[in-house]
């Protein structure tokens, strides 16, 4: 208990003294984080949409693959993103194993089959009347998609979260695409798995902590947003 | 209202992506004079040397003194050799002698060169039940066999795995059953494991020491000949692999070889823990530790 307390306690002032290096991991853990789950939104958001609009051959097979992906182990997306990048695999002459971008692939792909599931079930959740009269009241296809991604942004938002609080959260993907170098791919989750291993619990503690705060603070700010569009 | 929410998401995905392409990695940089076409340097090795803090000392060092930049990628030695044997990597140094030499021989390797060596030491609970302290490291793994006292084994193919293996090998006994648990990580981890179930394991020194402050286990076998420790560098053969970095890797290697890199080796620890974690051996070979 002692331990946590102290731990709570180093991670503050590890924070507010401006320890460049565990500030340049923490920044680079939003960066990476946040592209990726933007990439995934950008993705994820229209395939949920159209997967939940339109009726075609073969969609419950395509829906219990997202499903399925929703709970893909990051470990395996590490693995395989891994063939890809080295050096002497399909994508070698990139040369993008050990760099954030790879990092931010990998987690892409995790977040991806979370965001397409989670915004499914929002668009689906609405009243399926809904659609039909907005079109019966004249709207376009798209002047009707658009409504109804309006209707259920509390719940796309919500695929944006989940999405978000995966990535952040993830290590076996990123350390291994990433590498957890000093300095250039090292994220918070990654530096305390290091620490554990070195033996520094309580900077371990520390790291952990200021993970937590970095994805409270995100989700804070995510909620606000999407209970702001509610209140309207 | 809704434009308003949208404006929001859309300028913190800007700023994210803005932020994102903040610094894109140069290729290349002039050094006193000389260009360095290709600066970052795969330097695969063992947890050992990053969990002791050896490698925070030493890379700063070279990246200072030559503008390269070394990207430390710390797994178990099975598996940076491996990435050798891949060409994934550019230089590696690791401590697993008779492995090292296969992958030289298979010729994905060159350059395979004595850099330094500290001891393998054997770790256990203050009550001893296997009554081995002080014994040599045959007689004690004997003891521990015939006893079935938990030894925790890293079990993840790396430098320190394999020396143990060997000594179970030469001691002719073969560890299974429940007395005989793999890890399956790292040295820092196998070693908090160990403690936490009053088991004995196989260390290197500098983990160990590193390591300390959080065990209440005792060292009870060292200073055997067995257990001497040895790290190699090698660079990855450029002429089986285009792709790698020779250039550089030859100068990390150098580096290590030099006097400033020797002296950092010797000196690393010293302070910190009242004796060095490391034995510079520039110049050496195994022949002179009778191997």
């Amino acid at each position: 208990m002692d331990m946590i307390v102290k731990g709570l306690i180093q991670g503050l002032q590890l924070l507010l003294s401006g320890d460049s290096e565990v500030l340049e991991v923490a920044i680079l853990t939003i960066r990476v984080s946040g592209i990726a789950t933007a990439i995934s939104v950008l993705i994820g958001i229209p395939i949920g949409l159209w997967l939940a609009l339109k009726d075609f051959y073969g969609k419950q097979a395509v829906n219990s693959i997202v499903n399925f992906g929703m709970g893909f182990p990051p470990v395996v997306v590490g693995l395989v993103v891994s063939l890809f990048l080295w050096r002497y695999g399909p994508l070698g002459e990139l040369s993008l194993m050990y760099t954030p971008l790879a990092m931010v692939i990998a987690q892409a792909i995790i977040a991806t089959p979370i965001v397409i599931g989670l915004s499914f079930a929002a668009i689906v959740s609405l009243n399926p009347k809904l659609r039909w009269q907005l079109i019966s009241l004249g709207a376009t296809r798209w002047q009707a998609s658009w409504l109804l991604i309006k209707e259920a942004r509390l719940g796309l938002m919500a695929a944006v979260i989940a999405g978000f609080g995966r990535v952040i959260s993830e290590v076996g993907a990123s350390m291994m695409v990433g590498g957890n170098i000093k300095g250039q791919t090292r994220v918070l989750t990654t530096a305390t798995v290091m620490e554990v291993g070195k033996g520094n619990y309580d900077l371990a503690l520390a790291i952990s902590m200021i993970l937590l705060l970095i994805a409270y603070s995100i989700v804070v700010m995510l909620t606000y947003l999407q209970h702001k569009g509610k209140s309207e | 209202m809704m434009r308003k929410f949208i404006g929001v998401c859309l300028l913190i995905v800007t700023t994210i992506f803005f932020i994102g392409c903040g610094n894109a990695p140069s290729k290349t940089e002039t050094n006193a004079g000389k260009t360095i076409v290709n600066k970052d340097v795969i330097l695969a090795t063992t947890t050992s040397t990053q969990d002791s803090g050896l490698l925070d000392i030493l890379i700063p060092a070279f990246e200072r003194k030559t503008g390269y930049k070394i990207k430390t990628i710390a797994v178990g030695t099975g598996q940076a050799l491996a990435m050798g044997e891949k060409g994934e990597a550019d230089v590696l140094l690791v401590h697993a002698p008779a492995a090292e030499k296969k992958v030289v021989d298979s010729g994905a390797a060159i350059h395979r060169i004595l850099v330094m060596h500290n001891d393998f030491i054997i770790v256990g609970p203050t009550n001893d039940i296997a009554q081995m302290k002080g014994k040599s490291a045959k007689d004690a793994l004997t003891a521990i066999g015939k006893k079935e006292a938990v030894f925790v084994s890293r079990g993840d193919d790396s430098g320190t795995d394999k020396m143990e293996k060997s000594l179970w090998k030469l001691v002719g006994i073969k560890p299974s059953g429940a007395w005989y648990q793999e890890a399956g990580s790292g040295m820092g981890q196998t070693l908090k494991i160990a403690d936490e179930k009053q088991g004995y394991t196989l260390s290197d020194r500098a983990t160990y020491l590193a390591q300390k402050k959080n065990l209440s286990s005792q060292i009870l076998v060292e200073g055997d000949a067995t257990l001497l420790n040895i790290y190699h560098v090698m660079e990855v053969n450029p002429e089986k692999f285009s792709k790698v970095n020779n250039v550089g890797a030859k100068a990390f290697s150098e580096f290590l070889l030099s006097s400033e890199g020797q002296g950092l080796i010797a000196g690393f620890g010293k302070e910190k823990f009242g004796q060095p974690l490391f034995f510079a051996d520039g110049g050496k070979t195994e022949k002179d530790f009778g191997l």
